[in-house]
């Protein structure tokens, strides 16, 4: 099973297809567009998406350039108060949902699912490549909003504003979410059924590897919430076009009830966000340390119980909108409640690295930056829970800092680490681990120096949403600005070597890390049915040494055979 | 049933019937959950609607048009009905019975939607639009019933009009000689299609009883 001698046995030819001959992978089955577009293979649709959103990821990154070169000086000297609007509301909406919420699931799960439970593809394969046309579809919806002068309500689209003072493209914006919505769901629908139906034999669910796990959680949440998001948008649509008053307040509507509805989805897709990153994260620690993942077993169930609770907390985004105080205690309390499991996680990791043997790799950095970065963001979240601090802090910089160390810190690292870990079974090439390990140390540096100094801007008072400020303020925002030029060559850096690699790269073994897992069973890049043979699994996951063996025994002789 | 169902197709990834037929039925109900979230969010809605204003919620009410309603609700029971009646005539492999019960339901929804455009037009004869001048309510509730009441019709006819489009394609599977091996489409496509009949049977006690 283990082939570390696959590389010697290739020939090291250049250029992105050439292959052994008559070696035959999924990307050496039709190299035309149409083969491409038109392919089911959950491959391909999963690098459709990678392509996509990594061009998503640069316009939403762009407008952030932007916000932070205005913020530089306390007056709004480069851009207008209405740009700024629309700068940031562009900013959100592209990140949430046409980069953060498809990233992990709709690329690395795509690619990873079928492969981790031994199956051929997903369920739906006809499904799954209609989802990333509806992204599309969304997305040029979208874009037409951006071009024809954008969308000035926040990617909160808050009542009565976006349904009645604003004007600007929020029906083309909410249209393209209302379908970029879709095309989550059928990614749900289609991974809940893979994981349920398309197991291979020996596979059981506790035998699951915790990203498939993470990609169910995920998937549920995705299946029951983005409706109610649907549902939203579909209102503030009614409203603005047919006049119908459901928000407007003097005609007997709520404004309040699009909140309610809103983060019904929108705290939720933070765990869409989240939890596959926790997943990636769990492979990445367990192969990198040698070490079988500590308390497997509540690893599952913490990601489980956080789907569930997820659901449950909406209304701790509406302590300052006028909510009875009896439900704010309700909501603080079960945010509360929800920071247990993320903790059991967080102790798990730190305990599955004790006494491992750990490799500083360039996925380890980064799932290591994940771990630190997730704390800091999830305690800080804690803060933002109680009610008292919270209504000092709603509104300022401080909850900006948060959700960027959950989401940026959190998520876009493990997408990176993953990324990084994956790229040899992806593509077949190696890239250049010094280049990756210091790009993951960038990433690291940049975010905290951009994104540290606004918990304490925050704290200071200064609220978020405003393109100049009082000067007092100045020394922190410049600090933030300028370790925004750190992130983004954190960014940039793997654009260039892992492009690279994809024409120069060494050819990549099989199993380049010694990972357990059977998408390292197969070939790299694998074929198009993904096995050869289909595999029986006999062991649990993670199986990097005996139960009665000290972990990173069995390490050490891999270790004398590679060298 | 006591006849066994016609050799299905297999599509890929799957090499078993039944765990193609398990699969269809499962990723189906899923969808179904979705939808069931979905239409939750507007029956929130309307709780909070009824319960701030019951009374003006009731007078609003009353203006609706019980007798279009009901013919609608039974066209819609009943073309439940053929479609059943449909499913079950493509696994016995009836295919002269199946291609009628399929016609009577396509017709049976059609119906119900001309029903419904003729009851819109009442309506906006009678100015029952909330934003239209000659609204004849001022109370909240009423005004808010009649939010209610274009939305969720129009949301509906919306999700009966997918279903005409996914019934019509079991006649032009039909006509290709393909509908019995993939008697799979026509379970699945007559799953959607009651969930939007329950759908209806619990608007008609929503918007047509409650103001009587
Ligand atoms: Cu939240």
């Amino acid at each position: 099973m283990k082939r570390d001698d696959g590389a010697t046995m290739r020939s090291d030819d250049t250029g992105l297809l050439a292959r052994e001959p008559g070696e035959r992978t999924y990307l050496t089955e039709g190299t035309t567009l149409r083969s491409w577009l038109l392919s089911t293979d959950h491959k391909r649709i999963a690098i459709l998406y990678a392509v996509s959103i990594t061009m998503f990821f640069f316009i939403g990154g762009a407008a952030a350039t932007v916000i932070r070169l205005e913020l530089f000086t306390p007056k709004g000297d480069l851009v207008t108060a209405d740009t700024y609007n629309r700068l940031f509301t562009l900013h959100g909406v592209i990140m949430v949902w046409f980069f953060l919420v498809p990233s992990i699931p709709a690329t690395l799960g795509n690619f990873l699912l079928p492969l981790m439970i031994g199956a051929k593809d997903v369920a739906f394969p006809r499904l799954n490549l209609m989802s990333w046309y509806l992204y599309v579809i969304a997305g040029c919806f979208t874009l037409a909003a951006l071009l024809l002068g954008g969308v000035d309500t926040g990617w909160t689209f808050y009542t009565p504003f976006s349904t009645l003072y604003s004007n600007s493209y929020v029906l083309l914006a909410a249209f393209g979410i209302f379908v970029v919505g879709f095309s989550s769901i059928a990614t749900g629908i289609n991974f809940i059924a893979t994981v349920h139906l398309l197991r291979t034999k020996g596979m059981t669910w506790m035998r699951l590897p915790l990203f498939c796990w993470s990609m169910y959680a995920t998937s549920l949440v995705m299946v029951l919430a983005t409706p109610v998001l649907a549902m939203a948008m579909v209102l503030i649509c009614a409203e603005r076009l047919l006049g119908l008053p459901i928000f407007d307040p003097r005609a007997g509507g709520d404004p309040l009830l699009f909140q309610h509805l809103f983060w019904f989805y929108s705290h939720p897709a933070v765990y869409i966000m989240i939890l596959p990153a926790m997943g990636v994260v769990s492979e990445i620690i367990a192969c990198e340390a040698r070490r079988r993942v500590f308390g497997y077993q509540f690893m599952v169930y913490a990601m489980l119980v956080i789907a569930v609770i997820g659901f449950l907390v909406w209304g701790h985004h509406m302590f300052v909108s006028g909510q009875s105080p009896f439900a704010s205690m309700i909501f603080s309390f079960l945010s509360f409640v929800i920071a247990v499991p993320s903790a059991i996680k967080v102790f798990n990791w730190t305990g599955t690295l004790y006494r491992g043997t750990i490799r500083f790799s360039a996925p380890m950095l980064y799932a290591l930056g994940f771990v630190g970065l997730f704390t800091l963001g999830g305690l800080t979240g804690l803060f933002l829970a109680s009610i008292p601090v919270d209504v000092h802090l709603s509104d300022t910089y401080f909850v900006v800092a948060h959700f960027h160390y959950i989401m940026v810190g959190g998520s876009v690292s493990a997408f990176f680490g993953g990324l990084h870990f994956w790229w040899p079974k992806i593509t077949g090439r190696l890239y250049s681990e010094t280049f990756a390990r210091s790009a993951a140390l960038w990433l690291f540096f940049g975010f905290n120096f951009t994104f540290f100094p606004q918990f304490i801007l925050g704290y200071l008072g200064m609220p978020r949403r405003y393109h100049e400020y009082p000067p007092e303020f100045q020394v922190w925002n410049v600090m933030s600005s300028t370790g925004a030029v750190v992130l983004a060559v954190g960014y940039l850096m793997p654009l260039f070597y892992l492009g690279y690699s994809l024409f120069y790269g060494e050819r990549a073994p099989d199993n380049p890390h010694q990972a357990t897992g059977l998408e390292w069973t197969t070939t790299s890049p694998p074929p198009k049915h993904n096995f050869l043979v289909f595999p029986v699994v006999r062991t649990e996951a993670y199986a990097y040494h005996d139960w009665d063996e000290a972990p990173g025994k069995a390490d050490e002789t891999m270790q004398d055979e590679r060298a | 049933m006591s006849v066994a169902p016609p050799t299905p197709m297999l599509v890929e990834p799957f090499e078993q019937a039944d765990r193609q037929h398990e699969a269809m039925v499962f990723g189906l109900w899923l969808f179904l959950a979705t939808e069931i979230l979905f239409f939750g969010g507007f029956f929130f809605l309307y709780a909070v609607a009824r319960l701030q204003d019951p009374g003006g919620f009731a007078v609003g009410g009353h203006k609706a048009n019980l007798l279009l309603g009901t013919i609608n609700t039974v066209l819609l029971m009943s073309s439940s009905a053929t479609l059943t009646v449909a499913e079950r005539a493509i696994k016995a492999e009836w295919r002269r019975a199946a291609r009628v019960a399929i016609v009577a339901t396509l017709i049976l929804g059609t119906a119900f939607l001309a029903v419904k455009g003729f009851e819109y037009h009442e309506d906006l004869s009678e100015h029952l639009f909330p934003t239209v001048p000659g609204f004849p309510f001022t109370a909240v509730g009423a005004i808010r019933f009649w939010s209610f009441y274009w939305l969720i019709t129009l949301i509906h006819a919306v999700h009966l009009t997918i279903g005409l489009a996914f019934v019509a394609r079991l006649l032009w599977l039909d006509r290709l000689g393909t509908l019995g091996p993939r008697w799979m489409v026509a379970e699945v496509t007559t799953l959607y299609w009651h969930l939007v009949d329950i759908v209806w049977l619990l608007l008609w006690p929503l918007l047509y009883l409650i103001g009587r």
